[in-house]
């Protein structure tokens, strides 16, 4: 491990990088990537794999079973839809109902190229903004596939009875959403994730009692089973009975989320982990791009060390709040010690650092960006609250609105701010800070939605494809569901059209006996350390050297610097964690313990990503290149490919494996969001 | 501004839904008044975990009052004493320093106690499966915009899809009933045009699981709506007995 006191004024890690993975090694011919791109222009491209891909009949799709892990805009629209073909369907969550997956948190909206407004929106507009919004690190012909099917989600969600915000004439609304010029955004009040989910979940139980999905709730998948290099089943844990279950099928797919709680504190769920991401990274799926993890701008700040998760205030109140912080130090002093209200600063001694920065996109900048300028102005000693925060201004909108049309429009954000912080943000500013979000890496996949190993699909937030190295607002809905309904079942069918002769698979075999043998000895090596430490408080001490060394500013020396702590926290993990109760049971505890053990590699990988890639871009910002007015500075030279990690031991380097990636419909060019 | 207080439990503690549950005593101090009613809860499971002793098992996941996880009877209510939200919304300054509070699971035929605070809720997953769609497959849907939809109609269904599913209105009623759930359902098809066209069906298959399941009769106390955490108004069922009445009267 490279020592910390030599790397005083260091800022390209390619000398160290020795010490903590093989990247060298990626210029071999066995290690080079093929994302099976099809030819042709980029707006042909999907139109020519679905003309010439291959089929499956429908005597034969009933042959076939695929597992599908997951039941968020992803895993239930994939499940329903592939239901709907005729395959047999195994659906799996960790929730009591399929209906509660974390997607239903989602608030602001979808987005959609329908150019409803007539405000010159497109498919391409749509591409370029997402690749664009992603600081050119996404793969380009997958974005552009998402762009084309965007419209196609609006249709299928409207005739599944997903109330939309309308107009008065009856015909559907639309609001803006960060990095965007036009109004694609459609929404339904602060509920669009809840009212898309349900409608998915509505599909998938049309599917269910008509026998073709088989759904399976509080389970969670402990292992993959590889069947001669393809992915033939799984390994489940019943979480009521702490019994193993084994489940075998034709294909597997993840649809299983982020990994934001490395970070202890977000916004996801409490269940939200990325356990499935590792157990395929051990079965040899390549982890790419996991330095990208979102950051939001607009959560509630942090009231204490007992906090179990924070709450995002959604990125449509930027539409028309304003954001501020005092232009006086001594009034920022003032406030945090509750000497002075926000109300009572002048709107001259108001600092709207964003409209000041980005006077093109002001308030509506991405995200990143947004994030960024928060800390940097709390940083200087301008923040309100615990000195970590920053105002969201209503006041401007309810002067020139009225409070009736703001109440309209965020009545059940405003509500929820109320309840969790007690101010009534029609009166005074709301407080926010950035907050982990949503993780734009996670598994590799080709233009097939296929991971590195056969038959092992992963679709939805736990895929790396489509947002590059920072993800727009509104777009997460509209990739899952793109992913569910309208491009895995294509590419799917691809796959199986030579698994047709292949028999059910049964469970009994060697293969199932060696992978719940693997989990039980695991399960077993957790119950037996019997130290003092809950899984909580270990994962919070995780939590802490993510947010403080690998969150939104990092330096070469805070990653070396986490990587040491990280390998603190695991063995602290190994010696000294406590898991009561049994293991054949309910257990809530080992369910924590499992899901950390995980975190804990995907901390570690997040950290090498983070140092190998010696540039900023989108929300990976190395402190160290910036330019001179504070953005980030890319390195297109050096770095413009995807990062995928190549698992080798628990106690191994991994091998960086580079895929190019190349923009033929666009032009590469530094983000600009300020004219 | 904040402060701390020290609170004391009586917790329902039950192994299994076979097994006799008990209350149990607890108590928690310094707690932040800014926590949140399960950060509380997470205070008292550390404590437990430290003594060696097994954590209450309760259910949460989002934290943010939209997934339907949590439940608990606070008090004697559903999701606590605030009114429109859930428990995970709940916060301690709506307590003060010394209060015993009670918490229960949902008691109620339809959703059996899997252990402690945790209960069984398939059922309503049940209902659901029996006809809470529009039946057509996906690519088939023609252009969003191809039938307008009045704005009021938009969003009175908005308003009955807003149910998250977590059964206080069960919990809440004498009789067991699930009707405001149902109705809601039955309601946000029926309102808009996509739905209309099986309004019959559904309205049919949705009763008959819900009786099947034993969920008990409605007798119109409004209970279920006074304390549902999300508002959804008792005209729902109204009109899911004017939807059924209308499919019998068809058949």
């Amino acid at each position: 491990m490279a020592d910390i006191k030599n790397l005083e004024g260091m800022i390209d890690s390619t000398p160290i990088m020795k010490d903590y993975a093989d990247i060298e090694s990626s210029k071999l011919p066995e290690y080079q990537i093929d994302s099976k791109i099809p030819e042709g222009p980029v707006a042909e491209k999907w139109t020519n794999y679905k003309a010439h891909q291959k089929l499956v009949n429908p005597a034969n799709k009933r042959n076939l079973d695929i597992i599908v892990v997951g039941t968020g805009l992803a895993g239930a629209s994939a499940a329903s839809t592939l239901g709907e073909l005729g395959f047999n369907v195994y659906n799996f969550c960790i929730q009591d109902s399929p209906r509660r997956a974390h997607s239903i948190a989602a608030q602001g909206g979808i987005n959609a190229a329908k150019n409803y407004q007539n405000d010159g929106d497109s498919v391409y507009r749509l591409f370029y903004d997402t690749v664009k919004g992603g600081d050119f690190r996404a793969r380009e012909a997958n974005v552009y596939r998402l762009a084309e099917v965007s419209n196609n989600i609006i249709d299928q969600c409207v005739q599944q009875g997903v109330p939309f915000a309308r107009e008065y004439g009856g015909l559907l609304a639309n609001r803006s959403f960060g990095g965007a010029q036009v109004s694609r955004t459609f929404y339904a009040k602060g509920q669009t994730g809840q009212q898309l989910l349900l409608g998915a979940y509505a599909s998938l139980n049309r599917q269910i009692q008509k026998g073709t999905v088989r759904s399976y709730n509080r389970r969670e998948m402990l292992d993959i089973v590889m069947i001669d290099g393809r992915a033939r089943g799984v390994i489940m844990r019943n979480l009521i009975t702490g019994e193993l279950e084994r489940y075998a099928a034709h294909a597997v797919v993840l649809a299983t989320g982020g990994y934001g709680r490395a970070f202890f504190l977000s916004t996801n769920a409490m269940g939200c982990n990325g356990s499935a991401a590792v157990q395929a990274f051990k079965k040899g799926a390549y982890l790419a791009n996991l330095a990208f993890t979102q950051i939001h701008p607009t959560c509630i700040p942090v009231h204490g060390e007992d906090q179990s998760k924070l709450t995002l205030m959604s990125e449509s109140l930027r539409n028309d709040g304003r954001i501020w912080v005092p232009k006086k130090k001594e009034d920022a002093e003032a406030i945090r010690a509750g000497k002075k209200k926000p109300t009572d600063i002048p709107d001259e001694d108001r600092d709207f650092y964003l409209e000041r920065r980005y006077p093109a996109f002001g308030n509506l900048c991405p995200r990143d960006i947004a994030s960024r300028a928060a800390k940097e102005r709390c940083d200087a000693g301008y923040g309100v609250g615990t000195g970590n925060a920053v105002y969201l201004d209503f006041k401007y909108a309810i002067e020139r609105l009225g409070e009736d049309v703001v109440r309209d429009r965020y009545g059940n954000l405003f509500d929820m701010y109320q309840m969790i912080s007690d101010d009534n943000p029609y009166q005074t500013p709301m407080m926010i800070f950035p907050a982990s979000h949503y993780t734009m890496g996670g598994i590799w996949v080709d233009y097939e939605l296929q991971t590195s190993i056969k038959g092992l699909f992963a679709i939805g937030e736990c895929n790396f494809s489509d947002h590059g190295a920072n993800r727009l607002g509104a777009s997460a809905l509209m990739q899952g569901l793109a992913d569910g309904y309208f491009v895995l079942p294509y590419t799917m069918q691809n796959y199986l059209s030579d698994q047709i002769k292949v028999p059910h698979f049964k469970t009994d075999t060697k293969e199932f006996d060696e992978a719940e043998k693997g989990v039980k000895e695991r399960i077993a090596k957790l119950m037996a350390i019997k130290g003092t430490k809950s899984p909580d408080q270990i994962h919070k001490k995780l939590g802490h050297v993510m947010w403080n060394l690998v969150g939104m500013g990092r330096t070469l020396q805070s990653l070396v610097k986490a990587l040491d702590e990280i390998e603190a926290v695991k063995k602290e993990f190994y010696s000294d964690l406590r898991i009561v109760g049994s293991a054949d049971d309910l257990n809530t505890e080992l369910e924590k313990a499992l899901r950390l053990e995980d975190f804990l590699v995907i901390a570690k990988m997040m950290a090498i990503d983070a140092l190998n890639r010696n540039e900023s871009c989108g929300a990976h910002f190395r402190e160290e290149y910036q330019t001179a007015d504070g953005e980030a500075a890319r390195n297109d030279k050096d770095y413009m490919y995807v990062s995928c990690w190549k698992y080798t031991g628990d106690n191994e380097k991994p091998i960086l494996l580079k895929e190019d990636l190349k923009y033929e419909a666009i032009q590469v060019q530094t983000r600009n969001y300020k004219s | 501004m904040e402060t701390n207080i020290n609170v004391n439990l009586k917790i329902w503690r039950q192994r299994s839904p076979k097994e006799k549950g008990a209350f149990a005593n607890y108590r928690v101090e310094n707690v932040s008044t800014g926590s949140s009613f399960l950060e509380m809860l997470d205070m008292l499971n550390q404590q437990l975990v430290e003594k060696g002793e097994e954590p209450v098992v309760f259910d949460s996941d989002c934290r943010e009052g939209i997934c339907g996880m949590c439940s608990l009877y606070i008090n004697g209510h559903p999701h606590g004493p605030v009114q429109g939200i859930t428990t995970c919304q709940l916060h301690m300054r709506k307590f003060n320093n010394e209060d015993t509070i009670t918490i229960e699971p949902w008691r109620s035929a339809g959703f059996p106690v899997v252990r402690d605070l945790m209960v069984d809720r398939n059922a309503f997953d049940k209902i659901q499966q029996a006809g809470g769609y529009v039946s057509f497959n996906c690519g088939g849907a023609p252009d969003a915009n191809a039938t307008p939809i009045s704005k009021e109609v938009a969003d009175t269904a908005m308003d009955s899809a807003t149910c998250i599913g977590c059964g206080a209105c069960v919990a809440a009623c004498k009789n067991g009933s699930a009707m405001l759930f149902v109705s809601a359902k039955v309601s946000q098809f029926a309102l808009l045009p996509q739905g209309k066209v099986e309004r019959a069906r559904r309205a049919r298959a949705m009763v008959k699981k819900m009786d099947e399941l034993g969920f008990g009769n409605c007798t119109n106390t409004g209970a279920c709506a006074a304390e549902c955490p999300k508002n959804i108004s008792l005209s729902n069922i109204a009109r899911l007995n004017r939807e059924f009445i209308k499919a019998k009267l068809a058949d």
